[in-house]
């Protein structure tokens, strides 16, 4: 029988099945908590919670730089991290000539991690 | 790949589309029923006895229907947006977290042929998609325009991507030793093997892998911020940080997501280092009575694994946030890397 779609393709569309299956269940646990649910606005009810007292300012403030810098140290590592897998899964047709390379590779990575380190940017004052 | 759950016991031949409902709808009863088991198991009973106490009673023989009456409850709730959230954003944000767990469980394979999709790049996916969920967090704590959930929400991303790289650096361990991605040749990749020689229970990963599987479990820990990792909800100081300004059913689904995950992320664990599906011994049992017993044996390694989490939660105090990021920056990243680089010495001179 020939198939219109490929293994490969027919897979991930089962994926896709099941992605539009989570927002359904999303929707129907909504769909069942607004049926029974009260809805009884009142003022002030609708106000942000700031432990009792009225919200001071605005709430979309500035925040620490620090969780900027560690999201970029993320960024380094992470891409990393996508060129390991492809060489971990052929580590055996690469040999010793692919283990050396990932070895200056990952070697490369460690001194921007060791950089950050000796810059104290993983010491928080 | 495509032949159907039922095919090798019943002899069935089925259409696409009958498969796929039937693998679809047995994936979600399990991962609904595995979740709503742990939750009873360790958050309601577990954690009462550590604690002398007897915990739900009243619902149902032993409270086993105390998760069904807490449902109820919230289902009941008022539905709050507050007046100066972003609603939309504020409205989704639950169905991204939600929807990025039950992702987690459409490549775990609980048999030769019971699993919902088998894709080549297996680990690859659940990785990527475990890490869909800080978008979610982030969004709701960005759209509550509250200041804990802002803290709790930046909290949250940076302890999630900082312990998703140990997490991930340590599945390469494991993808070196089997030589691939794909989950069904990780597990087959463990039963065919041998410890010197003795082919007895095959060669779980966690035998040669044992950092890998230390430094999983702690990152798991971290990414579901379980205590000692908790201080994006810590309720002490956030109050409940980026879920604050939550309410009932969209609040309840969080809780869901967080348990489904735990599940999905010891489920992960035990295919990758505990053998997944199979039986510790290969006694040439049939593919069709594997795709009974596997699910069996998977959600057993699965659930063991999930109350080591909750052992840990219910055992140890909070970290403070610097501690936990001077934790995975300079002992799990390093630690990691080092396991990659010895696993690879090994896989090439032996």
């Amino acid at each position: 029988m020939a198939n219109p779609l490929s293994d490969f393709l027919r897979s991930y569309l089962t994926v896709g099945i099941f992605v539009g299956l989570s927002f359904l269940l999303f929707g129907l646990l909504l769909l069942i908590s607004w049926a029974l649910r009260p809805n009884r606005p009142q003022a002030g009810k609708y106000k942000t919670y700031e432990s009792g007292v009225d919200p001071v300012g605005t709430m979309w403030s500035q925040s620490q730089v620090r969780y900027y810098i560690f999201a970029l140290l993320f960024v380094m590592f992470d891409v990393e991290a996508v060129f390991i897998f492809p060489w971990a899964t052929r580590l055996e047709a690469y040999g010793y000539f692919g283990l050396i390379e990932m070895f200056i590779f990952i070697g490369v990575l460690l001194l921007g991690l060791v950089y950050a380190w000796r810059k104290g940017v993983l010491k928080w004052a | 790949m495509t032949q159907a759950v039922l095919h090798p016991i019943l002899g069935l031949e089925l259409a696409y589309w009958q498969e796929t409902i039937i693998r679809v709808l047995l994936g979600l009863v399990a991962l609904l029923l595995l979740t709503g088991g742990v939750v009873y198991l360790y958050l309601f009973k577990f954690v009462s006895f550590m604690q002398s106490r007897l915990g739900p009673m009243e619902a149902g023989p032993y409270g086993s229907m105390q998760l069904l009456a807490e449902v109820g409850k919230w289902l009941q709730k008022e539905d709050i947006f507050t007046e100066d959230s972003d609603k939309f954003i504020f409205g989704i944000a639950p169905a991204v977290v939600l929807a990025s767990t039950f992702l987690m469980f459409v490549v775990i394979p609980a048999g030769p042929n019971a699993v919902v999709a088998d894709l080549g790049t297996g680990i690859y996916f659940v990785l990527a998609m475990s890490s869909l969920s800080v978008i979610g967090i982030l969004m709701a704590g960005w759209a509550s325009a509250n200041k804990y959930a802002l803290m709790g929400a930046l909290r949250a991303g940076g302890q999630l991507i900082a312990y998703e790289l140990p997490l991930i650096l340590a599945v390469v361990g494991v993808v070196i030793s089997a030589g691939s991605l794909n989950l069904q040749d990780i597990v087959a990749a463990q039963s065919d093997g041998a410890i010197f020689g003795w082919t007895g229970i095959g060669n779980p990963y966690i035998l040669t892998q044992i950092v890998g599987f230390t430094i999983f479990l702690i990152a798991v820990q971290a990414e579901l911020t379980q205590t000692p990792f908790d201080m994006p909800i810590a309720e002490s100081e956030l109050v409940a940080g980026y879920q604050v300004e939550y309410t009932g059913i969209r609040f309840l689904v969080y809780f869901i997501a967080e348990f489904a995950t735990a599940v999905a992320f010891a489920a992960v664990a035990s295919t990758l280092f505990l053998g997944g599906w199979q039986l510790p011994g290969a006694w040439g049992i049939s593919d069709g009575a594997m795709n009974a017993i596997g699910p069996i044996m998977i959600s057993i390694k699965a659930v063991l694994l999930v109350g080591v989490v909750f052992w840990v939660r219910f055992s140890l105090p909070r970290f403070r946030e610097d501690q936990l990021q001077k934790l995975a920056w300079k002992v799990l990243i390093p630690l990691a890397l080092a396991n990659i680089v010895v696993t690879g010495v090994m896989k090439v001179v032996f």
